[in-house]
Parts: structure tokens; sequence; C-alpha cells
């Protein structure tokens, strides 16, 4: 048996200082917003040229005067993304472009992807995606209440918390780009950590009405040693599945597959570490559960 | 627990069965002997256009109002009750009218009956609202009469966005209202979105006005850019025919100085009127305006009677048929704006749909590994558990004709992954009980009981963390902006 609760207090430090480092960096250096979000309008490149390069793009793009242009390698070595406000919402923006660069490079390439999204658009975009997120943890709070007693509750939404927010500060932190596959990915993420957190409080609760005499300190312990090996075998598997996604499913796929497996992680820490932590905190007892079933 | 009937055992190999038919549907052709519904690829996986439209209501809201005016005027001079001052203003109408009428007008404007302000019993609510400011009488639409002005409008141009888009001649192209100012437009396996773009970005409206020297016309007079914004020129507000008068319009070459024109023909009303403007328009400048700008102005030589003309205007044939195509299909209401665009093309569709499949593969083949190495003889019963499961999800998504776009796919992917969760449980239940317990059958049956409740509760979790993003991804959230 693994002594779990010896580090309860370390990581719980551990816990709280990446949740505020990660609300410091959400506050000050903020997230790195993708179109869906921002507005404005993404070109997926392919070129068939050797003269089409980064540097060679960003030059033709500056002449358009179209602001500030972002021009990155996208996968392979002939796929450019190239990014831009176009703050003016100007109408025939794509057309104009390939006039451009018809000019300089002929036939030579290739719009593979061309996304334009308006300012009104990204806006809703980012509240829906803002709503559609604070009403999952919302559901999940109210469940947990309903099956468990409400220090469960807490406990398990303070877990989904840290993972969601956690997640966001490392795409903060490295600039990742948030778009509308992340926050599918936070959606997912507060499905499967919840998940992983119902499993060690059902055993917790069944510990608590089997062992009248042992303290939650413990039982938490043994409760999560239990449910260990299935723990880890779902992580893993879930992993799996997810570096598959992330290896060979294609640039596309790589950002929301990057987030799950950050909140896979994430999610199985925090259910050991904070969800039970929180049991031990509020001193829940037999008594808690016992009483729960009096009610029903 | 652990007994399963005989019948139990039958009704799952056949469900399991049924669902890989199903599922398999997707591969094979069963037309005759099945059926034929299949998963469809969305846009971003076959190559398509996604274009999402607004409708700028303003235009037609100040229309109406203007229009209005005139009919309170004539309705209430009808009633012997002066109306002075009238003029518009950020959307309302604001008229005086003498201290005794006041309370007369207001309510003729509130009677349920009301001639002049439709009621609509449903929504108990009137079309128009008004209001006494003191200094004098603001009407405006009250919030029903916009919705219902904006539904209207968004039924009429969703209507021209049909006829254009069939126009061009996209395959199965899907045209839905979104809200009650905004039209969805997809154009599956459409690489360049430019031509359609470009139509449903015109208003076409079509106009015939005469050119004009007098600014003092009866009719008010504009001063409109001719199209290529070299010229302006004066001319005239009365419209002699306009394009609902139009019956059809083709671009045609003209042979005897090679030019592309747009030859149109009138209905009946249009070819009177236009027979009687030429008539007695012999020698002046005829300004065919589209959409605020002068196309060309030819001067009338002759009356023309048979309701049939021609426009030029340095056309090219492109331009000519896309133009005989906008008077064909007529005049939007309200002039559409592109607020959100997405285009994929094939290439990329297929190179997603390759990635997605060795993702799925490979993602599909190092779980079913796992298992196996994890469980020996139980990991491969979780193995044939987790292809019957694959099959059952895709064939309720060929049941229900889902629309699989590439998150999807890494839905289904994820899938694999956790769908392991329940047999882990039930296994690793089943390795606990039997260190206390030498009865296999026992500690099997108290295995699946005892998970029983977590594995209830984990899925439950998971599927109500689904059912938001269902929501989500359908919009259905925008309800609660």
């Amino acid at each position: 048996m693994i002594a779990f609760n010896k580090y309860y207090n370390h990581f719980n430090f551990l816990s709280s200082a990446l949740i505020i480092i990660s609300l410091l960096l959400l506050i000050f250096k903020g997230l790195n917003f993708g179109i869906d979000f921002k507005g404005g309008t993404l070109i997926e490149l392919r070129s068939n040229d050797t003269k089409i390069n980064v540097s060679s793009l960003r030059d033709k793009f500056s002449q358009m005067n179209l602001g500030d242009v972002s021009v990155k390698k996208f996968g392979s070595d002939n796929d450019f993304l190239i990014k831009f406000e176009n703050k003016d919402n100007k109408k025939n923006i794509i057309e104009e472009i390939k006039v451009n660069l018809d000019k300089s490079f002929g036939n030579s390439y290739d719009f593979r992807r061309v996304e334009n999204v308006g300012p009104k658009v990204s806006a809703e975009l980012l509240k829906s995606g803002v709503i559609a997120i604070s009403l999952s943890l919302a559901i999940m709070l109210i469940y947990i209440w309903v099956r468990f007693e409400w220090q469960f509750s807490l406990g398990a939404i303070l877990a989904l918390f840290h993972d969601v927010i956690v997640t966001l500060g490392v795409f903060s932190l490295f600039s990742l780009e948030i778009n509308l596959s992340i926050i599918a990915a936070v959606l997912t993420i507060v499905g499967y950590s919840m998940n992983d957190t119902v499993v060690i409080f059902d055993r917790v609760r069944e510990n608590l009405r089997k062992y009248s005499d042992i303290k939650i300190f413990e039982l938490t312990n043994i409760s999560i040693n239990e449910t260990l090996s299935r723990t880890i075998i779902t992580s893993a598997t879930t992993l799996l599945a997810l570096l598959a996604i992330y290896f060979f499913g294609g640039e596309i796929l790589k950002g929301f597959s990057l987030a799950m497996i950050l909140g896979v992680v994430f999610g199985t820490y925090s259910s050991i570490y904070i969800a039970n932590t929180v049991l031990v905190r509020l001193r829940v007892s037999q008594k808690t559960v016992l009483r729960e079933d009096d009610n029903k | 627990m652990l007994y399963f009937s005989k019948l139990r055992i039958v009704f799952i190999t056949i469900f399991s069965l049924l669902f890989v038919l199903i599922a398999s549907s997707n591969l094979f052709k069963f037309d005759d002997i099945f059926f034929d519904k299949k998963i469809n690829l969305g846009l971003d996986l076959q190559g398509g256009s996604y274009l999402l439209l607004e409708i700028d209501n303003e235009p037609v809201i100040e229309q109406k109002l203007q229009n209005l005016t005139t009919t309170i005027r004539n309705f209430f001079k009808d009633k012997n009750i002066r109306i002075n001052n009238i003029k518009i203003d950020k959307q309302n109408i604001f008229f005086n009218v003498l201290d005794e009428n006041k309370e007369q007008v207001i309510e003729i404007f509130e009677d349920e009956n009301s001639e002049i302000n439709p009621y609509y019993p449903r929504f108990k609510s009137h079309q128009l609202e008004i209001e006494d400011t003191g200094l004098n009488l603001k009407i405006n639409f009250s919030r029903q009469g916009l919705i219902n002005l904006k539904t209207s409008s968004q039924d009429q141009a969703i209507e021209i966005v049909r006829r254009r888009v069939d126009e061009v001649g996209t395959n199965e192209p899907n045209i839905l209202k979104r809200g009650n100012s905004r039209i969805l437009v997809e154009l599956p396996g459409l690489d360049d979105p430019m031509r359609v773009k470009s139509l449903l970005g015109k208003t076409a409206n079509l106009t015939f006005r005469f050119v004009t020297q007098n600014e003092e016309d009866r009719f008010g007079v504009e001063k409109l850019e001719f199209e290529d914004g070299t010229q302006e020129a004066l001319v005239s507000k009365r419209i002699i025919i306009s394009g609902e008068n139009l019956l059809d319009a083709q671009p045609k070459m003209d042979t005897q100085n090679n030019q592309t024109i747009v030859s149109f023909t009138l209905d009946r009303v249009g070819a009177k009127r236009f027979g009687k403007a030429t008539s007695t328009g012999i020698g002046k400048q005829l300004a065919i305006v589209l959409d605020g700008k002068i196309i060309s102005a030819p001067v009338v030589r002759d009356t023309i009677a048979s309701g049939a003309g021609q426009i030029s205007g340095g056309f090219t044939f492109q331009s000519a048929t896309d133009l005989a195509l906008l008077l064909r299909s007529g005049a939007l209401p309200a002039p559409l704006e592109i607020i959100e665009e997405r285009t994929v093309g094939p290439d990329l569709g297929q190179d997603s749909i390759n990635a997605g499949m060795i993702a799925l593969s490979i993602g599909f083949l190092l779980v079913i590994i796992f298992m196996f190495v994890k469980y020996r003889f139980f990991g491969l019963i979780t193995n044939v558990t987790l292809i019957i499961n694959l099959f059952i999800l895709l064939g309720v998504l060929t049941l229900f004709e889902a629309t699989l776009t590439l998150p999807g796919i890494a839905g289904i992917i994820l899938t694999v992954g956790m769908a392991v969760d329940a047999n882990v449980l039930i296994f690793e239940r089943i390795k606990e009980e039997l260190k206390d317990e030498t009865n296999n059958i026992l500690a099997f049956d108290g295995g699946y009981t005892k998970s029983r409740t977590a594995i209830i509760d984990a899925n439950i979790t998971t599927l109500l963390a689904a059912v938001i993003l269902f929501l989500w991804d359908q919009d259905q959230l925008r309800v609660l902006l």
C-alpha cells in the first residue's frame, strides 16, 4: 500500500501554488486566443515550390497592408499557417490576397483552408464557450451533491476547477492557441476528471459505511489504493488513445489532444490529491454518510 | 446475479450483430437489400464551404418607417386629424397633433382591432408602440413587431439565397435559418466560394430611371456614380421599372459590335410602363441602376413596346452571366454580410480522414495490446466488447445519419480509450474479491455487483459532460447569452 496520505499537505501546497500561478498567468499574460475568439482570418497554404517559405510569405503579406500578420510552418515543410486580424473586415480580402500571391508565385501554391470570423461571431463564440464550461461545472456540482454529501461535492468541484484552471494556465504559459477545439477539450476534461473522482469517492463512501473506527485520513488512503490500479489502467488507455491522436491525427487535432493529455494527467492527480484531501480537511466521518442514508 | 439467461445471450448477440451490419452499410451498398443510411462527412472532411450570413435589417426598418409616415398622414387625414412635424429619427417616428386629438390618436393605435397597427393576439402585442413624450408623439416597432419584421425579411432572403446558390449549381447545398436574422449556407465540395460569395454579397436592386438635369424634379433626384467610378449623373427618384418587373434575364452576345450584353423580358405591367416611358422620353438618357450604382445610361432612340430589352455595360461573359443570374433570382430584401466563413479544400479533407483513420487504428491497437498484456484472457474479452462498442457507436451514428467531423473522429478515438473503464472496474473488483473469497463464482458475482454504483456514477458524469458538449456544439447554449 502506498502512503498517499503522507504527502497530502505537500501536494495541497503544490496544488494551491499551481492554481495561483495559473490564475496570475491568466490575468496578466492572458490567453492566446485564435481567430475563433478574437476574430480575423486564417489561411492554410500548401506550396509546391521551394521559393515559398516563411520569410518570403511574410514579405509578401507585409506588403499587403493587413496589419499584424503571423506566418508559421504548419506540420510539414511546405504547409504554412497565415493569420491576421482583418480589422476593417474587408469583404474580398481572400481574393485580393490570391491575386497578390499569384503575381509572385504563379500557381505553385494552394489554399487548403480558409477561415474568416467576424468580430460579432467571435464575441458570441467566446461567450458561449465560457457558458458551456461554467454550465458543465455547475451540473457536475449538482449531480455529486445529489448522489453524495456536500463535502464530496465541494471536493469534486475543487478538483475540477483545478484541472480546468491549470490546463488553461499551461496554455497561457506556452502561448498555445485557444480555439473551439480547446473548449471541446476542456468540456471533455470536466467529464473525465469527474469520472475519475467519482470512482474513488464511491469507494470512500463504501469504506466509510464499512469501517467505523478508521479515521478519514487513513480511510481515503485505503480507498485510493484499492482503486489505484483501475485509476492507472483507465488513465493509461485514455492516454494511449490521446497519444495516437496527437502523433497521427494530423496538425488540426494537435491542440485538442494536447489539452486532453494535460487534462487527463491533472485530472488523475487531482482526484487523488485534491478531492480526497478536501474530505480529510472537512473531517468527513461515518456520521456524514449515515446521516445521508437516514435522509433517503 | 451472475446468471445470464439464454434469451438474454441470444438477444445481446443479435443486437450486436445488427449494429455490425448497420455500421458496415457505410462501406458497402445495401440499397436494395437492407437500407441505405450512411454517416455524413462534415465539411472539414469532405471539403466545402460554410458561410454564415447576417441580414442587415436597418435599411428595411428605415424603409418601413418611411412608408409608415405616408400611411399615417393619409389615414388621419381621412379622420380630419392633422399630423404635423412628422419625422424619423433613430428608428422612431415623431409627430405632433392638436392636444384635443391626442387621446383619440393614441386610442386608435392601441385598439386591438386597429386598422393601422396590427395586433398579434398570440403574443398579446401590437406591431407598433405609441408613447406621448410631452413634446410630441413617438411611434416605434414593438419587440414583437421587430421580430415579425426580421423573420419576414429572413424568409424572403433565404428564398433568394436558395435561388442564387441553386443557379450556381453546387451539389446538395444546405441552407438554413439561424436565429431570426442569420442564414447558414453550407456548400459541400465547393473548393473556392468566391463566386457564391460575390453573388450573395449583392442585393441586386435593379431600377430603370431617367437621367435629369433638373434638380427640381417632382419625385426628387439623387446623384449616383457609374459602376466604374469615373462619372456621376443626376438621376430622378421616379422608378420606371424595377427588378420585380423582370420575367427573365439571359447573357447574350451582341453580334453587331461583339459585346456581351444581358437581355431581359418584362412582365405585362413592366412592358406597358417601359413602352410608355420610352415613347415620351425619346432622346433622354435612361439610367440602369443596380444597388445604387449606374451600370449604363443609354439614350432612348425608339419606343420599346415589346417588353424586351438589353443592358450593355462593358460586361465580360462571366459578369453578364452573374448579372443575369442575380436579376433572375430577384433582389434581396436587405443587404447580407458574411460574418463567418470556413472553407476546407477537398485534399485537406481527405488528408484529415486519412490521419483520423490512422490515429484510430493505432489508438485502437495500442489499447487492445495493453489490455491483452495486462489481463490476458479477460483482456481478450474486453477487446471483443471494445470492437462491438465501436460498431454500436458507428451503427448509431449511421442510424441517425449523423455528420462526422474531424473532432468527431477524435471523440471516437477517445471513446476507445475510455470505454474499457467499466471492464477495468469490474476486473479490479473481482481481483479484490478473490483475495478473501475462494469461490470464483461468488467473487465474480461480488465484482459485478459492487462495482455497479461506481460504473453508473462514472458514466453518468461523463454523459452529463457530453450532453453539455453536444448542446454547445449545436449552438443551443446561445439562448443563455
